[in-house]
């Protein structure tokens, strides 16, 4: 084809592309380099913005809980979407006739709008109205029935379970399309050589899944990165109770549109532009380890 | 010619569904035997157990719903669908994600299958590098450039406007589209397009006439699996419509919360309406979104 026809058929896509989510990509960095008074830019000031993140308040103290928060729920959702996860893809494995239909069954969960998933939980774990508890109680775990998202030392667990809770699915899905893409000829030799369904999957298919293990571990740590929707339904844009469900993205809201800061702009692009690093940066570390392993697990 | 289609290559992203569902079945036994049937069908309640007692909850009146957090929605009780659709304006918000949804993918996939046919048979330098450029988007935190993203619709009079977020919806799904659609043009024989042109149809005609039926099945894939994202996104429509009446479902339903926040009842049918269409979608569609989902593995 040659180049003017291609680039008629490329144009449409270039020019939405790249003005809708390009050209804001690289301004939203250059935003947080200036000083602004309301909407208008003012000065350069080179990272002076950077520097308020970790001296000014209120970021001092709220930047790095939320940013805690936000590690601990990538690391929560990611060793048990690798564990459980993982286990659940490993059992439906070789069910042929009913892997398909429970497949579907996880993934259900996945594709509810976070908002819906944060509102249902916050009824349902309601501490006076909500069946959770309810069921606690009947079956006499009174000492178990907690204000799960009203108490400050449980809230963010509660968070993280539910978030698991809806995510299971995805790595369900995309570790069986991992165990599927693999020749059987290598458990089925294992299992002649005496080798039990552990040994087998140790040996021969976790190695073979590191792969898809990385994909789904990158994908959780953007996802975790820009939580938004699922801490805003159960806590609101200040993470209550207290502050126990703030996340980065959260501070990030306040700061950009409920607070009062002149400068507000400068700070809030600052925290994006950090937080843009964090997460590209981190998705690069991360797949460039990861080629590493493989490249280890394959000689 | 659907045969070709169908044949899964190794960096097809199509998942490998149809290699598995023809394989013949395994010879090796299901790992887990009947006690892990019994923890997969018990994983399966955990999961859906949540979404239906949205449904069973939202058929109740709320004083029993207060009373008896437990109880049975019988005889069903459809008010607190009447309160919600009509008093709470999710009619108005139903209506509101119907268009942005619509609008936008469409738009999203009319552009990027065009551009993906270019993609695929372009050699040209500067065609690489414009591919380049819409595969830097598939891991671009877009929701970190919402600032920018505010004022150019400010600039551009979007602020409060359907079509600009069917514009910004629109851009956002097009690197995941071609990167879907042009791995699957690829796989498409050159003799095709060369007969038509020996015939004398221009590229034009050859692309609507030829290749568009061919890449149908990846088409749909696309269309299908961007609506769930778009119908479930809630930073872009909280930060860049004021009106309510122009709000989508998720951002409808924080303001519905707060206006009904002891109308438990009426809820459970708020989150029930939001939730209807993608359950319906993805029972339609099981295999297009499940082919979306596994799509990142390749990447």
């Amino acid at each position: 084809m040659p180049l003017r026809t291609a680039l008629l058929f490329v144009v449409p896509a270039l020019a939405l592309f790249g003005v809708f989510i390009l050209y804001p990509m690289f301004t939203a960095l250059s935003y947080s380099l200036f000083e602004w008074g309301g909407t208008k830019r003012g000065g350069f000031v080179g990272f002076d913005n950077f520097s308020t993140l970790f001296t000014a308040e209120p970021f001092v103290s709220t930047v790095p809980i939320a940013l805690l928060h936000n590690v601990l729920f990538f690391l929560g959702t990611m060793l048990i979407q690798n564990t459980v996860g993982l286990g659940i893809a490993f059992l439906l494995f070789r069910r042929s006739r009913t892997r398909r239909a429970l497949q579907v069954l996880f993934a259900i969960p996945y594709l509810v709008s976070p908002i819906v998933i944060g509102y249902l939980w916050t009824l349902l774990l309601s501490p006076a109205y909500g069946p959770v508890n309810a069921v606690l109680k009947g079956i006499g775990l009174d000492g178990l029935a907690l204000p799960w998202l009203g108490d400050p030392d449980l809230a963010i667990s509660a968070v993280i379970a539910i978030s698991v809770w809806q995510w299971i699915g995805f790595p369900v899905l995309l570790y069986g399309a991992a165990l599927g893409g693999i020749p059987e000829e290598l458990s089925e030799a294992a299992r002649m050589d005496g080798a039990s369904n552990w040994m087998t999957f140790r040996r021969i298919l976790l190695p073979l899944l590191t792969p898809a293990i990385g994909t789904v571990s990158v994908l959780t740590f953007i996802f975790a990165m820009e939580a938004f929707a699922l801490p805003y339904a159960v806590g609101g844009s200040t993470g209550s109770p207290a502050g126990a469900t703030d996340f980065i993205s959260l501070v990030f809201y306040r700061t950009a549109f409920e607070s009062g800061d002149p400068n507000r702009i400068g700070t809030s692009s600052a925290m994006a532009a950090l937080l843009f690093v964090l997460i590209f940066g981190g998705a690069l570390l991360a797949t460039w380890a990861l080629r590493r392993v493989e490249r280890k697990v394959m000689s | 010619m659907t045969a070709t289609l169908d044949r899964p290559t190794p960096s097809a992203p199509t998942p490998p569904e149809p290699r598995q569902s023809r394989r013949r079945r395994s010879i090796t036994p299901p790992v887990g035997g009947r006690i892990g049937s019994t923890a997969l069908w018990t994983y399966a309640i955990i999961a859906l157990i949540p979404l239906l007692l949205m449904v069973w909850n939202s058929f109740r009146t709320n004083r029993d719903l207060v009373t008896n957090p437990l109880g049975a929605p019988f005889p069903p009780n459809a008010s607190s669908y009447r309160t919600a659709w009509t008093d709470g304006s999710m009619a108005q918000y139903f209506v509101n994600s119907v268009i942005i949804t619509v609008g936008a993918v469409l738009l999203s996939t009319v552009v990027a299958t065009m551009a993906s046919y270019a993609l695929a048979r372009s050699r040209s330098k500067v065609i690489r590098v414009i591919e380049g450029l819409f595969l830097s988007g598939l891991m671009m935190p877009i929701h970190l450039a919402i600032l920018p993203i505010f004022y150019l619709f400010d600039s551009l009079g979007l602020i409060n406007s359907l079509f600009g977020l069917v514009l910004l919806y629109g851009a956002s799904g097009v690197p995941f589209s071609i990167f879907v659609l042009s791995t699957f043009f690829r796989q498409l024989p050159a003799e095709l397009e060369e007969a038509a042109q020996i015939d004398g149809a221009n590229a034009w005609q050859t692309f609507v006439k030829i290749m568009l039926p061919l890449v149908r099945p990846a088409v749909v894939t696309v269309a299908v699996f961007r609506f769930v994202p778009i119908w479930n996104d809630f930073l872009f429509p909280l930060v860049l419509l004021r009106d309510s009446d122009k709000y989508p479902l998720p951002v409808g339903l924080t303001s519905f919360f707060a206006e009904n926040s002891a109308n438990y009842s009426a809820i459970f049918a708020g989150l029930v309406i939001t939730t209807l269409p993608l359950i319906v979608l993805f029972l339609l569609a099981t295999k297009q979104i499940v082919a979306g989902l596994t799509a990142g593995m390749s990447k």
